[in-house]
Formats: structure tokens, sequence, C-alpha cells
């Protein structure tokens, strides 16, 4: 076992380029994975308070579109709510 | 919305693809590991500073691999407008970079011992440097614009622009004269290295390979969800103000 971790003499120099890389990627896979639910959080955040303000505008657009019928079908906000 | 509809076949694909490619990693890793430390013999002139080797040269190709693959989807970001290109890139940044480090310090630490020097100024150890600064330049670039569509389309034609680094890292070997040695794997006539260190050398490079792909995946989802992120934030703002304002992203 010893002789294994002397690495024939060359230790300081095998040992340390193994930690390094093993250093690096799983820093990068753990920055990935908190990065990844931080997002996912903030928009799970983000569209459960959308869906009432989606209502309000289309409650805002089918009054305005009685009032106004031949404008409804060009409406931008019709398209981007496809 | 039309532009979520690939995302969303990407984020139903890479969900089936990210459990095998997770597996993967962890099987061939383990096997790679166990196979460079114990499952190959030393060198006879290097002794066991080759097992650095293991670590190093699929370390080096990864950093090709990954600079190559963004180039191509910078292209087709450029080109066609692929809304996920641009995320590929974005997401790939970080890990080719972290593969071109652990290539320069493994080289380092490969270099001091048999070469007698840490770091010597030639067109391989340059070109990679180089290389390295090509990755931290475009992340910095596309993060450096309040609007992610100008960040990555200036990331992009860097992207172009850098890939001419990557013959000049292949070729530095042949073309000038280096302390590094040539290449023994990918090359004419087939590779030259003993089976006992290729084995170990190509299971830890498809180790690394589909570790990028499990990781990349996850950060590309990543990218997904923070631009979605961004359009929520731009159509609560403008609400209430005109209605075509959060169409302006696209």
């Amino acid at each position: 076992m010893t002789d294994f971790l002397a690495m024939g003499g060359y230790a300081a120099y095998v040992w340390p380029a193994y930690a390094i890389a093993a250093l690096v990627l799983l820093g990068l896979l753990a920055a990935t994975w908190k990065g990844l639910r931080d997002s996912e959080a903030t928009l799970k955040a983000l569209e459960s308070a959308r869906p009432v303000r989606r209502r309000v505008r289309q409650q805002a657009e089918s009054t305005r579109a009685e009032t106004k019928p031949d404008n409804a079908a060009g409406s931008p906000a019709g398209a981007s709510e496809g | 919305m039309h532009r979520f509809a690939n995302p969303a076949r990407f984020l139903r694909l890479s969900a089936m693809l990210l459990p095998w490619s997770a597996g993967a990693t962890v099987i061939l890793l383990i096997v790679g590991l166990y196979l460079s430390l114990f499952g190959s013999p030393p060198d006879y002139q290097q002794g066991d500073t080759v097992r650095i080797m293991y670590i190093h040269v699929p370390a080096a190709w990864m950093s090709l691999f990954v600079y190559t693959n963004m180039a191509a989807a910078a292209a087709a970001g450029l080109v066609w407008k692929h809304p996920l290109a641009d995320l590929f890139a974005k997401a790939a940044a970080p890990i080719g970079a972290g593969f071109t480090f652990v290539c320069l310090v493994t080289g380092s630490l490969w270099g001091a011992p048999m070469w007698g020097t840490w770091w010597v100024w030639d067109a391989r150890l340059t070109s990679v440097l180089i290389l390295f600064f090509l990755y931290l330049g475009y992340m910095a670039l596309v993060n450096a614009f309040d609007d992610p569509q100008r960040g990555t389309r200036a990331g992009n034609v860097l992207l172009l622009v850098g890939i001419v680094n990557v013959p000049i890292i292949k070729f530095s070997v042949d073309w000038w004269n280096t302390l590094h040695q040539p290449a023994s794997v990918v090359k004419m006539g087939g590779p030259s290295i003993d089976p006992s260190m290729l084995v170990p050398l190509l299971v830890m490079a498809a180790g690394f390979t589909t570790y990028f792909v499990s990781v990349v995946l996850l950060r590309v989802r990543t990218e997904i969800a923070q631009r979605k992120i961004q359009t929520l934030r731009l159509g609560a703002a403008a609400d209430g103000a005109a209605h075509g304002a959060p169409g302006v992203t696209s």
C-alpha cells in the first residue's frame, strides 16, 4: 500500500494531478446542480404568480374585444399568449 | 411562445438521456481510475508519472472537443438563429474551461519531473493557454450585455474566430520544435501506444465525454429556466404598459 501511495517516488506529482481533476469535475457538477435547483425554484415562484395576471389580462382583452370587435383579431397581446 | 417549442422537446429528451449518461460516467470513471492507478504498468522511461497521462490527455482532448462543439453551435446560432444552439455554447463553456485548466495543471505536474520545468513558452503549451483564455473571454463576453441576445451573438463571433486555434493546437507538435511529445494515439498509421496503456486512456476519455454530456444537459436546462425567468420578469414589468413588450426580447 505504501508502495502504491509512493508512486515510485513521484507521489508529489501524480496525486495532485488526480486531486485537481477530481476537484474541478466535482466542483463544476456541484455548482451546476445548485444553479439548476435555484433557477427552477425561481421559475416556479414566478409561474405560480403568473396565472392570476394572465387571467386579468385576458379579461381586459375580452372586454375590449366586445367594445371594439374589429381590433380583436390583430391584437398583439393575443399573439404573444400562444 | 414558439421559441419554447424546441426547448420543450429538448427537456423531454434530456430527461430520458440523463440517467444513462450519468450512470455511464460513474461506471466508466470507476473502471478508468482502477485501470489508470492499478491495472496499468509504469512506463519504462517515465515510471509512475505516466499515470498523469490518463488525466492529462483525456482533459486535453475534451478541451478541444468541447470548443469545437461550441463553435459548431455558434455557427448554427448565427446562421439559423437556433435558440438552443446559443444556450448550448453558453452552458458548455465553463466545462470546457474546466477541462483546459485540468489539462494545463496536470501537464505542468507532469513536466516538472520529466522535463525539469513546470512551463515552457513553446507552441503547444502557449496555444492551449490561449484556448483557456478563449473560454474565459467567451464567458465574460456573453455575460457583459444586459440583452442576452447581444451577448450570445458577440460570443458566437468570438468562438468562430477562435476556432483557428484548434488545428494550431493539434499540429503544433509537428510544426514547431517542442519539449512536448508528438501524438501517439490520434495519428496516421494508428496508435503507437501499448494496449495496456491505451485501454485506460480511452476508458477515461469516454468517462470524461459522458461527464460532459451529463453536466451540459443540466446546464442547458438551467439556461432554459433562466430565459423563461427573464421573459416572465420582462412580461411582468411591461404589464399594464404596451402589450407587445414581452415579444421585444425574441
